[in-house]
């Protein structure tokens, strides 16, 4: 009894945090969503749907987001896999762990300057500069959905080598050995032994980096110039310019939704195709 | 394969190594080389903007990490011995927290705390006595540091606990059979082997509070930030004043980041 009442005590002020600064701000946003906006600037509380029947009004935002997004996750998992494989297969094992570690650095530093960087690469006297200097002339790249995908792989990448990197560094050299002895050529050992044991980890670090772009803001704000922008963008807008909290909200939660069913059908599918592997293991 | 790894390597590095030595530029112009020189950090660091946004910055990453430190760890010991329905709300909080995205806990945090601050203004203004200023309750260094302390506790949280299931338990049975009471038994014998992890998670969290845009961008009120700063500056165009700036929060960042892989690697090694 004494020990459950200091658990209590320990658990309050987190609790209490939670409570003010998550649950209650939440819970204001989904009750915002279904309010009316007041003439004043504010939210006149009710019970309609108008805010997500305007929905469409947004549509943009969303098209973007749900095609960047994916298109964005996919170009990181390309590039990022034969770095994992690279560091989980083939380097020397006293290098691995400070190789890994200088993937991850980036990752955790400032977003904000890291995107930065590339407005400067990408911008007139950057990279078209230098195309214009061996002959390929008049190349926009600052401002195009080409240049938010630059970004959107080189901020995310660390998040999708890592996971990878786990499950292949996990993986049971002997399996490969086997596959040899048994005559297998060396890419169909890959594509029957290494692709599918790692797919966890492929499906960890999509996931990771798909919700975390769902809500981008700053990529397409820097890189997309007001012309290729997400949701988040579309948020800044309503809130900080427009004030128009109502409407907001009900972009926020559709925002909140869409990214729970992705994700939902996302490991179905992928527990789908964990399900199948393991049948093949049995045969 | 080796070429390939190099060429990824260098795609991660170039952008901040340019960045880095763009800062050094001794001209005016942000993207001509001319000459290297320090000046600019020199004009960044006596730009008062830019060290009254430091100083906000500084105050809310070290408040915020500081509080978060403390009671992420507090749950994370209490949360190790409770089970049902308490321990299954406290996962599905720290889960929420972190899978929602930075931006909704923003602009949440923003409607919730104005909306609760219009409620409370008029009632402080009530009851406060006669002929006093009644405080006025509204956005700034306080929501900053509230915002940032919620989602650093839950990643406090995450990592204390990850070196508290990797402790033997025996230990503390050990202690509790030798007749140390409880609270004895958690400062000589817990707290010594958790407190590489709650070190790690303070720098950690000192970091993200300190790079984080997106939710100050929301709860700052009229507060600027150093992000806030540079993320403004950047809308009015590229100098290398930024540049200086950028460098200078890479640095730091870097240094903090890898105490805390260092601190995590050698408190995760430590025999059992």
């Amino acid at each position: 009894m004494k020990q459950n009442k200091r658990n209590w005590l320990l658990l309050a002020p987190a609790g209490t945090w939670f409570l003010v600064m998550l649950i209650i701000p939440l819970s204001v946003v989904l009750i915002f969503s279904f309010g009316e906006r007041a003439p004043s600037g504010g939210v006149v509380l009710a019970l309609s749907l108008e805010q997500y029947a305007n929905l469409p009004a947004r549509w943009t935002a969303f098209k973007n987001t749900m095609t960047l997004a994916p298109i964005g996750t996919l170009a990181a998992l390309l590039i990022a896999y034969p770095l994992a494989y690279f560091l989980a297969v083939k380097v020397n094992p006293k290098w691995k762990t400070i190789l890994l570690v200088l993937v991850i650095v980036p990752f955790w530093t400032s977003i904000l300057i890291r995107s930065y960087a590339w407005i400067f690469l990408l911008g007139g006297r950057g990279l078209p500069a230098l195309l214009d200097w061996i002959g390929i002339e008049g190349v926009r790249l600052i401002n195009t959905p080409f240049a938010v995908l630059v970004g959107i792989v080189y901020g995310y990448l660390p998040l999708m080598v890592f996971p990878i990197f786990v499950s292949l560094d996990r993986l049971d050299k002997r399996l490969l050995e086997a596959a040899s002895d048994l005559g297998a050529s060396r890419w169909n050992a890959f594509l029957q032994i290494t692709l599918p044991l790692s797919i966890p980890g492929i499906a960890t670090g999509c996931m990771l980096v798909f919700i975390l772009l769902m809500g981008e803001f700053l990529i397409p704000a820097l890189l997309g110039g007001g012309k290729v922008f997400f949701v988040g963008n579309a948020l800044v807008d309503l809130f900080l310019q427009s004030r128009n909290w109502a409407f907001g909200s009900a972009v926020a939660v559709t925002l909140v939704v869409v990214m729970l069913i992705t994700v939902t059908i996302y490991m179905r599918l992928i527990a789908r195709l964990g399900a199948s592997r393991d049948d093949v293991a049995i045969m | 394969m080796r070429i390939y790894a190099i060429s990824v390597y260098l795609f991660l590095y170039i952008p901040i190594g340019v960045i880095a030595l763009f800062s050094f530029n001794a001209g005016r112009h942000a993207s001509q080389l001319q000459g290297l020189s320090t000046k600019w950090y020199g004009k960044a660091l006596s730009n008062p903007f830019v060290m009254d946004a430091l100083e906000t910055s500084l105050i809310v990453a070290f408040t915020s990490a500081l509080l978060a430190s403390v009671f992420g760890t507090m749950a994370a010991v209490a949360l190790q011995g409770i089970k049902g329905p308490v321990r299954v709300f406290f996962d599905l909080l720290i889960y929420v927290a972190v899978m929602i995205p930075g931006i909704v806990i923003g602009i949440a945090t923003l409607i919730g705390l104005v909306t609760l601050f219009d409620q409370l203004n008029p009632l402080l203004a009530a009851v406060w006595p006669e002929g006093w200023t009644p405080p006025k309750l509204r956005m700034g260094v306080g929501s900053l540091i509230a915002a940032h302390t919620m989602f650093l506790m839950a990643l406090v949280i995450i990592i204390v606990r990850a070196r508290l299931s990797g402790m033997d338990r025996a230990l503390i049975e050990a202690s509790a059979d030798l007749y140390a009471s409880p609270v004895g038994t958690f400062f000589q014998v817990t707290l010594p082997m958790i407190f590489p992890a709650i070190l790690a998670g303070f720098l950690l969290s000192f970091t993200f509070s300190f790079d984080d845009f997106i939710i100050a961008f929301f709860v700052a009120g009229s507060e600027t930030t150093l992000p806030i700063y540079v993320f403004s500056s950047i809308r009015r165009g590229v100098t290398p004043e930024i540049n200086a700036i950028g460098t200078m929060v890479l640095a730091v960042s870097l240094v903090l980041l890898v105490t805390a892989q260092l601190l995590l690697q050698r408190g995760g090694k430590k025999p059992k």
